[in-house]
């Protein structure tokens, strides 16, 4: 199980890397690997805005749908196309290729107020047991 | 707490993922994933451990004659160490339950659904006269651990499992027979629309058996791994077997699932006479399998949509690996349950086009 260092994690399995301006989104390793096989995202139209811990999308995997959530309030700038044709993608590359959207925030600092991969790591074992 | 199979430390310290299935914590999938475990089966081989499903044995005196009162398919018609898929009905014809029932010289062997488990046994047992008391009813569950060897090169590694079976050689066991030596049991059945086995044996001999199938499979070169629950279900679906509490439910009949082939309707059994009248009269709903056009999961009791009515709701609904497509069954009027039918699917309030598509998905691989 990996916990990428380089980005910031939400409760409920989002992490989310400051990439310039914008803010790069996508689900974390554990969430991945609990979900099993994805075969579909449905992801929202660019443009769109939304506040923080808000439902953006929908990662489908062969068990279950599961809405993935906004890290940080903020407009969507460009989401993975990759995704559609590949949606394995996000099973194989959660932290790089996998990436599902990238924000405009509203609010740079709020990606601050995110676990750290030492505390997510932390949280997902009290998810365990 | 959920019951657990012989096999649960094996499977847990290969790191499957499980799941709570009919009051039994079973596999769902393992590391490489279910769509890699589904085409494993399509494309060499796969063992599945279903040691949930549950086991009767009916005996004595006229046992089948007894039994054929109470399933739909015509025992009589079985021959010794053959079998036949059936149902059992409530008087409405309303589905209770399918069972597979494999004939063996002196007795019945039932494999039935796990979740359905104590209901059969009541239905059984309440429907067994009295008078004909020499009719023995034994729920054999607990004592048995149930295998399903599966793939075009299953046979391959079966073959090799002669001495551990007790001198049972597979291949000579042709396809819907079994056989059996003491506790062991094998049909040469399955639910992958695949060519394999499936292996009946003691809890206590479930593990090595199990591992030595795996061992046989490896030294022989033959990709072969444990396939999960996940797996199987994508893999039944694609060659149109049903899955009680999906396509089959005590409010549909086997007419309305396209199951009139495991009805005899010329002997007596509980539920004929619905099924005859449903007959006479025309059905009201009858399953389709219908496919996204695009992409999307379509899932259980989301609305199939025609003109904005609803019209029916889906079933069954996944990612077939096969065709790589998202597919559906759905319960439709039967004017729209024929190919070509063009409905949609609203998923998470969304409509998706999707069309009716000819039945099965994948022809079996032993048809």
């Amino acid at each position: 199980m990996t916990f990428d260092a380089n980005v910031r994690y939400q409760d409920s399995h989002e992490w989310a890397r400051k990439d310039g301006d914008l803010v790069v989104v996508g689900i974390s390793d554990y969430a991945q690997d609990s979900l099993g096989d994805v075969v579909y995202v449905e992801l929202p139209e660019t443009g769109t805005s939304k506040a923080k811990t808000e439902a953006f999308g929908v990662v489908e995997s062969v068990k279950a749908a599961s809405d993935v959530y906004m890290p940080v309030s903020g407009e969507i700038v460009e989401v993975n196309g990759e995704l559609e044709e590949n949606p394995a993608t996000v099973n194989e590359s959660p932290f790089e290729a996998g990436w599902l959207v990238k924000i405009k925030p509203s609010d740079p600092a709020e990606i601050d107020g995110l676990m750290d991969a030492a505390a997510y790591e932390e949280f997902t074992k009290g998810l365990d047991d | 707490m959920n019951a657990r199979s012989p096999l649960h430390d094996w499977h847990a310290s290969h790191d499957a993922k499980f799941t709570p299935f009919a009051g039994w914590e079973m596999p769902l999938s393992y590391p490489s994933g279910s769509i890699a475990e589904h085409r494993s089966v399509r494309a060499s081989a796969g063992l599945f451990d279903v040691s949930h499903m549950a086991e009767f044995e009916v005996e004595g005196g006229d046992a089948t004659a007894v039994l054929n009162g109470i399933v739909t398919a015509n025992l009589e018609s079985v021959a010794d160490w053959s079998s036949t898929y059936a149902l059992i009905c409530e008087e409405d014809g309303g589905v209770l339950d399918d069972l597979y029932l494999y004939r063996m010289p002196d007795r019945w062997f039932i494999v039935a659904n796990a979740a359905n488990r104590e209901s059969d046994a009541a239905w059984f047992r309440s429907h067994i006269d009295p008078a004909r008391g020499e009719v023995r009813f034994t729920d054999r569950t607990d004592k048995i651990a149930m295998f399903a060897l599966q793939g075009p090169r299953a046979m391959e590694v079966a073959d090799g499992l002669a001495t551990e079976l007790r001198g049972i050689v597979p291949t000579r066991i042709p396809r819907f027979g079994m056989a059996a030596d003491g506790e062991i049991r094998v049909g040469r059945t399955g639910y992958t629309g695949e060519d394999g086995i499936e292996i009946f044996a003691s809890s206590e001999s479930a593990l090595s058996l199990w591992e030595l199938i795996l061992r046989r499979g490896s030294e022989l070169e033959i990709e072969i791994g444990p396939i999960g629950l996940a797996a199987r279900d994508s893999l039944r679906f694609e060659p149109g077997f049903a899955l009680y509490g999906h396509e089959l439910q005590r409010e549909i009949t086997p007419l309305e699932a396209r199951l009139a082939w495991a009805c005899d309707l010329e002997k007596p059994f509980i539920g004929r006479d619905a099924l005859i009248r449903q007959k006479e009269q025309g059905l009201t709903k009858r399953l389709a399998t219908v496919r996204l056009n695009e992409r999307g999961v379509p899932r259980e009791g989301q609305p199939v949509v025609l003109n904005d009515e609803r019209v029916g709701e889906v079933v069954s609904g996944l990612y077939s690996p096969t065709l790589d497509g998202f597919y559906a069954n759905a319960y439709l009027p039967p004017a729209l349950a024929k190919t070509g039918t063009e409905v949609d699917i609203e998923i998470r309030g969304r409509r998706k086009a999707a069309q009716v598509v000819k039945r099965p998905l994948y022809t079996p691989a032993y048809r």
